[in-house]
């Protein structure tokens, strides 16, 4: 229902994305499984794919024609100033948007190739395999046991065995074991700001997905939450496929292998994609002046 | 979701305003109004202590030469000097349990449907239904009962068509909007990030209600649910239209029976003496279970408020 793929848009389509595919060399269907020697060398595919991508609440426009690859197992990061539409951006590829009365999408989001808005595409799949974590932590008000097992809970998993042992597996994988191991049944909420955001990961982690989306994750934290979160994302790059938004700049530049850039032009219109590059580049050497502005901090 | 930036007009600073000379009596005029307010609030706690009292002391007589012991037995023949008012008792508790077997459900149906699942056009048409179902004079619950249910349930069940079924029925109608509206309050308290990060992992609405946001609001639920029962324990008019009335126990759900408030009503003008102090026991019993469920009302708030770590959210 809310999908609405249009003809055309195909054709404009293909325009824009000849400039993302000068920076990205895809290798079509040359699925490369294995381990990566850094970027650049290695060859990339598309985990997923935003083509033509609009997004409108009611009568406003939020996202207009957005054309941008998500490479597989390795972090990209979504840039722009605040009210620019990027959170809301991050939510179309899991269909998060959907719970927005309203709310309606155009275009396609790939995943591994197919279009998650197709009619009859499995929703509820849909988010197991691209799993989220919210800018304010938020591990729902059990123990921390609970909070990890409540999604392999939610798909079936009964025996305490098998989910003792997803439990620590996915807390060890959050690097929040170690903290956590003594006091399982204690309430999530009696951690630190820091802690409930990796239990949140290990939430999400728990549930094996291949895409985590990350939502401005570490806004509300401290430097040294913040710094763990980082050097976690860069752990958890070797296997899943990552995209955060942020509008801290320093830790696109710092977690992030591919940057995109969305603005607008004035307040109320439409976010759109200006820039999509390897990070170094889009910092280094950025195509468009509006990209530059923005990165160089005279603008957003 | 970014909530929407409007549009700020561009405005210069505001014009300081001119500050007059001080008042010299500022701090009595201040005294005056916090005092007059403290009166005023005052009244309904002193309405309420002089309420008891008074209720306490009329009903003296009747403890006094009747006893407990025959006030607590199931005899009422005031004639003959038996004021048993366990006939009425259980007819509080019968036609409030069945109000609320038949109208929990219901409310908590529409709070849950309401809270997660209803359409905008869905909530804004059956929220104004509820507002109008709650400001419903009871007499007129009442009145339709008599005219409509009870030939209804005299039809089909047979007998005089009174009695404890429908009664309950007449008071689930009334208390539905309250229990449902409170309900979906205390679900719609429950932080929306919960459901999001539950819905995000691929729970359905209906899991996602079930394993998170019903279990944070459960004190919530449980208050509204306590809430319902203390109006149902109260409605006299309503009832003492359908149920009867009968000085009987009843032998089941459709043989006329008493309450304690049909029967105070029904009593309280031709009574004198004892009886008349008995009828003020029933009411100071009546008094006594009302509070007593605004306590656990309050008990129950109190768990919600701090803070969803307590252990019943562990499931």
């Amino acid at each position: 229902m809310l999908h609405e793929a249009e003809e055309k848009e195909e054709e404009t389509v293909k325009g824009t994305k000849e400039a993302i595919l000068e920076v990205i060399e895809r290798p079509g269907d040359n699925r490369t499984e294995g381990g990566r020697e850094g970027i650049g060398t290695r060859a990339l595919e598309n985990k997923m794919e935003l083509i033509g991508l609009g997004l409108s609440y009611g009568d406003r426009k939020v996202l207009e024609d957005i054309n941008m690859p998500i490479p597989a197992r390795s972090i990209t990061a979504v840039i722009g100033p605040s009210g620019c539409g990027k959170s809301s951006l991050l939510r179309c590829l899991n269909r998060m948007n959907e719970l927005v009365d309203g709310a309606r999408v155009e275009g396609k989001v790939l995943l591994d190739g197919e279009d998650v808005y197709a009619n009859g595409f499995d929703v509820v799949g849909l988010r197991r395999r691209v799993g989220m974590v919210f800018q304010k932590p938020n591990p729902f008000p059990k123990s921390i046991y609970e909070n990890v097992a409540y999604g392999p809970r939610l798909y079936g998993v009964k025996q305490r065995k098998v989910l003792d042992r997803i439990v620590e597996e996915s807390l060890r994988r959050a690097a929040l074991w170690d903290e956590v191991k003594d006091k399982l049944g204690s309430s999530a909420l009696s951690l630190s700001g820091g802690q409930q955001q990796r239990l949140c990961i290990a939430r999400v982690l728990a549930v094996q997905p291949e895409v985590i989306l990350l939502d401005e994750p570490c806004s509300a934290l401290d430097p040294i939450s913040t710094q763990r979160i980082e050097d976690l994302l860069h752990e958890l790059k070797e296997l899943y496929t990552i995209v955060i938004v942020t509008h801290n700049m320093q830790q696109a530049a710092r977690v992030s292998d591919f940057t995109g850039f969305i603005t607008i032009d004035e307040q109320g219109s439409p976010g759109r994609l200006v820039e999509f590059g390897e990070t170094r580049e889009v910092f280094t050497n950025p195509k468009e002046k509006k990209t530059e502005d923005y990165i160089t901090g005279r603008f957003g | 979701m970014k909530p929407h930036l409007k549009r700020e007009e561009k405005a210069g600073p505001p014009a300081p305003v001119a500050a007059g000379p001080a008042d010299p009596l500022r701090g009595q005029k201040e005294t005056v109004v916090r005092w007059v307010l403290r009166l005023c609030a005052l009244v309904s706690v002193l309405g309420l202590f002089l309420m008891v009292i008074f209720l306490f002391r009329e009903s003296l007589p009747a403890w006094r030469e009747a006893g407990a012991a025959n006030i607590f037995s199931s005899e009422w023949s005031p004639d003959k000097g038996k004021y048993g008012i366990l006939i009425f008792l259980v007819g509080t508790m019968a036609v409030s349990t069945g109000s609320l077997i038949i109208g929990a459900p219901l409310a908590l149906g529409t709070a849950v449907y309401l809270h997660a699942y209803a359409k905008p056009s869905w909530k804004r048409f059956i929220g104004r239904g509820l507002e109008v179902l709650a400001g419903v004079p009871s007499i007129i619950l009442g009145w339709l009962g008599f005219t409509t249910l009870v030939p209804l349930v005299r039809r089909f069940a047979g007998g005089t068509g009174m009695g404890i079924l429908p009664a309950s029925i007449v008071l689930a109608v009334m208390i539905l909007p309250t229990i449902a509206t409170i309900a979906r309050d205390s679900l719609e308290a429950v932080p929306k990030a919960f459901a999001e990060a539950s819905l995000s992992m691929g729970a359905t609405r209906w899991q996602t209600l079930r394993r998170v946001t019903i279990p944070a609001a459960w004190p919530g639920i449980l208050a509204a649910v306590i809430l319902g029962l203390g109006r149902a324990l109260g409605e006299t008019m309503a009832v003492a239209m359908v149920i009867g009335p009968a000085t009987a126990f009843p032998k089941n759900l459709i043989t006329p029976t008493h309450t304690l408030t049909t029967k105070i009503m029904l009593e309280m003008g031709e009574s004198t003496g004892v009886h008349r102090s008995s009828l003020f026991a029933m009411a100071l019993i009546l008094l006594a279970l009302s509070m007593f469920l605004i306590w656990l009302v309050r008990r129950l708030s109190a768990k919600t408020i701090k803070g969803t770590s307590g252990g019943a959210f562990y499931c």
